[in-house]
């Protein structure tokens, strides 16, 4: 029940946000979610709402550093 | 590939596993205190490609299995009076109670219960209702409570008055602290709950590190995310610099989600609370706070919490401490299977003995 999935905004109306992953959609609501999100991106929901924006900036950066730290190439 | 899907990257993950086998000489033990760590480190394979020093245990961190006896036949006798509706998430349909109740079998004797897939969903039932009272059963930790705070706030703007919550959630921090003051504990390191800290943020956890020296890393889902905080831990242990490191800073805000932490805070407020195996924790849980009393269903509706003793036979309050791996209690996949549970930690998928029983070929 602790389940919280990240999943892209397809379309936002006041505040409730459709949202999709894989072809599932849902709808949840925005009243919890710090940063207003825009359509395109990722945000973590849990139980009909959305609760943070993923940061892609911050992600790439996680991953860079991997990589640096194994010394690979991401393919 | 996408941004996020980085994470999953099976070259990555084979080259971190290397690091993480070549460096972790030390043993230790870690403890993950998050149902969704638990099915995670199983569903991967991870847990059986760990190097053999490195011992997986699973903490308190499903909130349906901490949830204490006594709590369990509250809701059950809140199901058993005919004037409600109650609305819960459905894991805890089968959460036994005394006697071998459940909300499942108390729908079959009569009781009207709705599984509802968001607390938003029962302030929905409460409307299609006006003859009814609507009690929503407030399960789960600082990912939920603010769903459940934001949901209230809306009962009250939109003058609803057959809506109610019993709120039984729980905070980690608190029982954290409970499991590491215990002198048994044997634990070396926390991986720390990735949603529950994209609500409360780092601070909530530093006294891990400056009070008992405890290295943690605030870590997300992904095997890559997992394997870094392992190797994150490895690093703190050598170089003996327990540290609370936030790993998934791409979802985990330093100071938390201040608008979530805002409505739990008029919403709710921190009381002593129960729960199974490590009893009564102080401010370890949110009650309904008296500005919001006319939706709280212990006060609206008379109820109080009665002593229940554990369930017979049953050893999760020693496998949510992290004391018993559930493959050791005596009737794991004997009488207590997923599909005959015992006790909660059998029930909830994100319960460590239900994980264990799914995935135990590999484990
Ligand atoms: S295996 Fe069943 S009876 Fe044993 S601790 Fe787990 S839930 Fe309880």
């Amino acid at each position: 029940m602790c389940l919280a999935v990240p999943m892209e905004i397809i379309g936002i109306a006041d505040n409730v946000a459709d949202v999709e992953i894989g072809g599932v959609k849902r709808q949840v609501r925005l009243d919890i979610i710090d940063e207003a999100p825009a359509v395109g991106d990722y945000v973590i929901v849990h139980a009909g709402f959305a609760l943070r924006r993923l940061d892609r900036a911050d992600a790439l950066e996680t991953i860079k550093l991997f990589q640096e730290g194994l010394n690979l190439e991401l393919l | 590939m996408n941004s996020f899907d980085a994470f999953k990257d099976p070259a990555l993950c084979r080259s971190l596993l290397a690091r993480l086998t070549e460096e972790a000489q030390t043993p230790m033990r870690f403890m993950e205190v998050c149902g969704t760590h638990t099915v995670a480190i199983f569903q991967s394979g991870l847990r059986s490609l760990l190097p053999g020093t490195i011992t997986h245990l699973t903490g308190p961190g499903c909130p349906v299995c901490v949830t204490h006896e006594s709590e369990v036949a509250a809701f059950l006798e809140l199901a058993g009076r005919d004037d409600i509706i109650v609305a819960t998430f459905g894991d805890l349909m089968r959460v036994p109670g005394p006697k071998g109740a459940n909300l499942k079998t108390a729908s079959a004797e009569g009781a009207r219960v709705e599984v509802v897939y968001s607390p938003f969903d029962a302030l929905a039932l409460a409307k299609a209702n006006p003859g009814r009272m609507v009690v929503f059963l407030g399960i789960g930790f600082e990912t939920t409570a603010p769903t459940v705070a934001a949901t209230i706030r809306l009962a009250r703007e939109q003058g609803l008055d057959n809506f109610l919550v019993m709120s039984f959630h729980k905070l980690v921090p608190p029982a954290l602290r409970a499991l590491l003051a215990d002198p048994e504990a044997r634990v070396d390191a926390f991986l720390l709950p990735g949603h529950v800290s994209a609500i409360i943020g780092v601070d909530p956890y530093a006294f891990l590190a400056t009070e008992y020296g405890v290295p943690s890393v605030i870590t997300g889902f992904e095997p890559l995310d997992i394997l870094q905080a392992l190797l994150h831990i490895v690093h703190m242990r050598r170089d003996n610099i327990p540290r609370v490191v936030n790993q998934y800073s791409r979802v985990v805000p330093e100071h938390g989600n201040h608008k979530a932490l805002a409505v739990m805070a008029e919403v709710f407020t921190p009381v002593d609370a129960l729960w199974r195996g490590l009893g009564v924790l102080p401010q370890s849980g949110l009650a309904i706070s008296d500005a919001y009393a006319a939706f709280d269903a212990f006060k609206v509706l008379g109820i109080t919490l009665k002593d229940h003793p554990p369930l017979p036979g049953c050893r999760c309050g020693e496998v949510l401490k992290g004391k018993m791996p559930p493959n050791e209690c005596p009737l794991f996949a004997k009488a207590c299977t997923p599909a005959t549970p015992v006790g909660p930690c059998m029930v909830s998928t994100e319960g460590g003995c239900a994980a264990y029983y799914k995935y135990r070929l590999e484990a």
